[in-house]
């Protein structure tokens, strides 16, 4: 293919350790004895439970609804019993816990009644809230719900829709495997997208690295005679990143404070288009995925898991080494060790290494900064990650924003370049969380504030309001005694009729403010009370009732109109 | 267990970078052995070691890691910078001061390793050049015949310091006969006739200058520094100074006379390149560059000093924060805006 390729300033080139795992195909993983899915699986609202303890699910039934638009629902990757809806320890480095539906599998992993769908008669709408329905995200390891991704903007033309194939991080092999194998699926994920978003170019990236699964996409593409471009990027880190890749196919650059989509460009990931198929076509929701076991392990392989498998117990597929003492997930660039090994896997799981220190050697301690700027050399978004450094480490956050820190992917070219071994995606990880801690704390104030300040309001301008009703009512009611006054009189005291008048209007309104707010605490004591009359029988109430009404008929009418006891 | 991505590491360090550098010395160490004499090598021992003494010495009274920081290297690299721009047979003790001011006072009283504002190693010469502005003069004469333990004995102030010894620097001498000329001398004349001129430039200095350019493009080709501050300060040179020397070739040298004499390349690849205290961003090093060529050659030729390179980088010293503030590159995505 003839294409004229851009290139992104800085990039590493790791070892790509990929030779490991990318030799045996796919494998199925075997049904675990036990299956933990989290809830929330990806960005926006968590899902809400729909099932509980006890209760039987078939695989592919929903057990977690989608909450808001961002947000996308999660089914039970097997048919068995709901042990439990519990929280459990989680795939993210903070080691903190999240709602999960606990299922033991039966054995039989008994689908729900699947429905193929015809896209092509649904509306574009349709076709995004069924997307949504099926759990389809981001499995580059963003997550982000993709029906949330497939509405063009509507002031920019859709230019390009790019098909992220890179797979840049070292040690994975998943998405190579997936277009090596399914790359035909692929492909007709893709015209969905392309369908939807009416892009005028379709270009699908992959790293010179993946020539079996470059010549298998191209062998698809011409099979179903699709217009897309299949184009192999130069291998280095980090080409897969969504922003690199549309930097390296379009010559776009799209900076933090923007969306692809805005410069008319929009980026899935193959195993995202693949997903989308197998809920279009064959109706069955994100039960599973793609993983490259690999690492320090005897059997490096691609498996096909469920999501909700333990790690450990998938890991033992690829006979680790004893030695292993923890696992990556991820890549050795943007990974982590997950907290717990028993932690499931989850959409976002791409790959887990097997750790041990002879794979990846404990660091070296930290050394000062020479400002060698071998980090702003290796920066795929020419930020001054030194300078970063510096105000992150005086914790300066204001400054670290105007150095852009707010640009950083975190890919880790910097730290992976340092001489002196500071770990500098560390120190941006730790400013942008405190940055965002400050924005909370800040915005959460600004609400209090802004609370108390209209309640204030608000109590003046009622105060304010009732002084102008009971003024009101107390000089109606000044007339009316007059008047009364007056006809009582009659024409032999025409001096007394004018007499009320004179009554001060303010001083009345005064007094009836006391009475009205003595009236109104009555209530509210009476109200706030239980009362004995409560809980009466309906001869009580009756008597009650008869004395009530004795009462009245022999008391005065109240002073005021009803209505101004009441503010 | 903390191990924060990435998990793999370039094999990169402090200390490979300051051997890499170094090594890119030894091509000008060679020359400057061979046709100036061996007592340099004498100098570089006893700047390397004091230089090693003070570090460890401010390391304790820092309370820092010793073995972790006298490995970096970086010691090593300020007392080879000063053993290079000292003369060679200045008394042990002249170096040692140089050496001892520059670790002490311009490298750990401003905090150690990549804190010092300006560069260890030409404040060390600043402060041994004011102090002692004879000593610091006294360059050795052209020819001169010295066995090494000769030379030793002069450094170490056993034998004693005979006017023979020393002689101008081809830079001196071409100051002092335009100063003292009536004005019908003429610059190449000067340069075609005296025993102290080689090819192009000084008599041997021309080969160690040159040995200096041949480490400086092999550490430019390991990546260890950028092409923009040697190349704007050569630029600079040779702009000015080929400017003048065009306009009157009788009183200026042309610029490959200063390009190859003094300190310009020494300085151009070495001593502006110092990363802690030059500046770092694209633009910011050439301005750095060409500022610090340029006022070489102004000090060199109008100013009251033989050389001026060590000024020179000291004064972009202080204007490197700014420099570097003023000229903060575009970033991904921001490249249309301003």
């Amino acid at each position: 293919m003839l294409m004229n390729l851009f290139k992104f300033k800085g990039g590493v080139k790791p070892p790509s350790n990929k030779a490991q795992s990318n030799h045996l195909p796919i494998a199925l993983a075997p049904l675990p004895s036990r299956l933990v899915v989290p809830l929330h699986q990806s960005i926006g609202g968590t899902p809400r439970p729909v099932v509980s303890a006890g209760d039987t699910v078939l695989k592919g039934q929903l057990i977690g609804e989608a909450d808001g638009w961002i947000s996308a629902a999660v089914h039970a990757p097997t048919s068995g019993t709901v042990v439990a809806v519990a929280m459990h320890v989680q795939p993210h480095p903070s080691g903190l816990d999240a709602l999960c539906v606990v299922i033991e599998p039966d054995g039989r992993d008994e689908w729900i009644a699947r429905a193929p769908l015809d896209y092509r008669s649904l509306t574009p709408e349709e076709v995004r809230e069924h997307l949504r329905q099926a759990g389809v995200v981001g499995l580059g390891g963003a997550v982000f719900p993709t029906h949330g991704k497939l509405t063009p903007a509507k002031t920019v033309p859709m230019d390009e829709l790019v098909i992220n194939g890179a797979e840049c991080e070292p040690f994975i092999t998943c998405d190579d495997l997936l277009m090596r194998e399914r790359a035909e699926e692929v492909v007709r994920g893709i015209a969905i997208f392309r369908d939807l978003l009416q892009p005028k170019k379709v270009l699908i990236g992959i790293e010179d690295n993946k020539p079996e699964a470059a010549a298998a996409m191209r062998a698809a593409v011409d099979a179903l005679n699709e217009p897309f471009s299949v184009v192999q990027v130069p291998t280095l880190y980090p080409a897969g990143g969504a922003k690199q890749l549309i930097r390296v196919l379009t010559g776009k650059e799209v900076p933090a404070s923007k969306r692809s989509t805005d410069l008319g460009v929009q980026c899935f990931n193959v195993a995202t288009a693949y997903t989308a198929w197998r809920a279009i076509a064959h109706g069955e929701p994100v039960v599973s995925r793609l993983v490259t076991l690999t690492g320090n392990v005897h059997e490096p392989r691609n498996y096909e898991v469920l999501i909700g498998t333990p790690m450990d117990e998938l890991l033992q597929l690829a006979h680790p080494h004893p030695d292993t003492d923890g696992i990556v997930m991820g890549g050795p660039m943007m990974g982590f060790l997950v907290p717990d090994m028993h932690v499931p896997v989850v959409k976002a799981t791409n790959c887990l290494i097997a750790h041990d220190d002879r794979l990846f050697p404990p660091k070296p301690p930290e050394m000062p900064c020479i400002r060698c700027g071998a980090c702003a050399e290796a920066c795929p978004h020419e930020l001054q990650p030194f300078e970063m450094y510096w105000f992150a480490r005086a914790k300066n956050f204001g400054k670290t924003q105007e150095y852009h820190i707010f640009d950083c992917i975190e890919c880790g070219c910097c730290s992976y370049v340092c001489p002196s071994r500071i770990p500098l995606v560390q120190y941006f990880r730790f400013a942008k969380s405190e940055i965002w801690a400050r924005e909370r704390e800040k915005n959460a104030a600004d609400g209090a504030k802004a609370r108390f300040e209209f309640k204030q309001e608000r109590d003046e301008r009622e105060k304010a309001e009732k002084a102008e009703k009971l003024a009101k009512a107390a000089a109606a009611q000044a007339a009316r005694k007059a008047a009364e006054a007056a006809a009582t009189a009659g024409e032999a005291a025409p001096v007394a009729a004018a007499a009320p008048v004179a009554v001060d209007p303010e001083k009345e309104a005064k007094k009836a403010a006391i009475e009205a707010a003595m009236a109104r605490a009555k209530a509210q004591r009476e109200a706030a009370q239980p009362k004995n009359t409560e809980a009466v029988t309906f001869e009580q109430a009756h008597e009650m009732a008869e004395i009530d009404a004795r009462r009245e008929a022999v008391a005065p009418a109240s002073p005021l109109p009803p209505d101004a006891t009441l503010p | 267990m903390f191990a924060p991505a990435p998990f793999l590491l370039k094999d990169a360090s402090v200390s490979q970078v300051m051997t890499q550098v170094c090594l890119a010395l030894l091509p000008g160490i060679a020359a400057y052995a061979w046709l100036i004499g061996p007592a340099v090598l004498v100098q570089i021992v006893i700047a390397s070691l004091t230089a090693l003494l003070a570090e460890a010495a401010m390391l304790k009274v820092r309370g820092k890691p010793q073995a972790m920081f006298l490995s970096d290297g970086s010691a090593v690299v300020t007392a080879w910078l000063i053993a290079l721009a000292f003369p060679p047979l200045a008394p042990w003790w002249l170096v040692a001061t140089g050496t001892v001011f520059a670790i002490v006072v311009a490298k750990h009283l401003y905090g150690g390793l990549g804190q010092n504002p300006f560069n260890p190693a030409m404040i060390g010469f600043a402060v041994c050049i004011v102090s002692f502005p004879a000593l610091m003069s006294q360059w050795p004469s052209v020819g001169l015949q010295l066995s090494l333990v000769e030379q030793i004995d002069v450094i170490l102030g056993l034998a004693p310091r005979v006017d023979a010894l020393t002689g101008a620097t081809p830079l001196d001498a071409l100051k002092t006969a335009l100063k003292l000329g009536d004005g019908s001398i003429d610059v190449a004349h000067l340069l075609a006739n005296q025993d102290i001129y080689g090819n192009f430039a000084g008599r041997g200095w021309e080969w160690v200058a040159a040995g200096y350019l041949l480490g400086g493009l092999w550490m430019w080709q390991r990546k260890l520094i950028t092409w923009h501050v040697p190349a704007a300060f050569i630029g600079a040179m040779v702009l000015v100074s080929g400017g003048l020397w065009l306009v009157n070739p009788g009183q200026f040298a042309n610029p490959l006379f200063h390009l190859f004499s003094g300190g310009a390349m020494l300085g151009a690849f070495f001593i502006a390149t110092d990363p802690v205290s030059g500046c770092t961003t694209p633009r910011g090093k050439l301005i750095f560059g060409a500022g610090a060529g340029l006022l070489t050659y102004i000090i060199r030729v109008f100013g009251g000093y033989p050389d001026g390179v060590a000024f020179a980088v000291l004064l972009m010293n202080l204007c490197a924060p700014l420099i570097d503030l003023l000229t903060q590159p575009p970033i991904f995505g921001m490249k249309d805006k301003t």
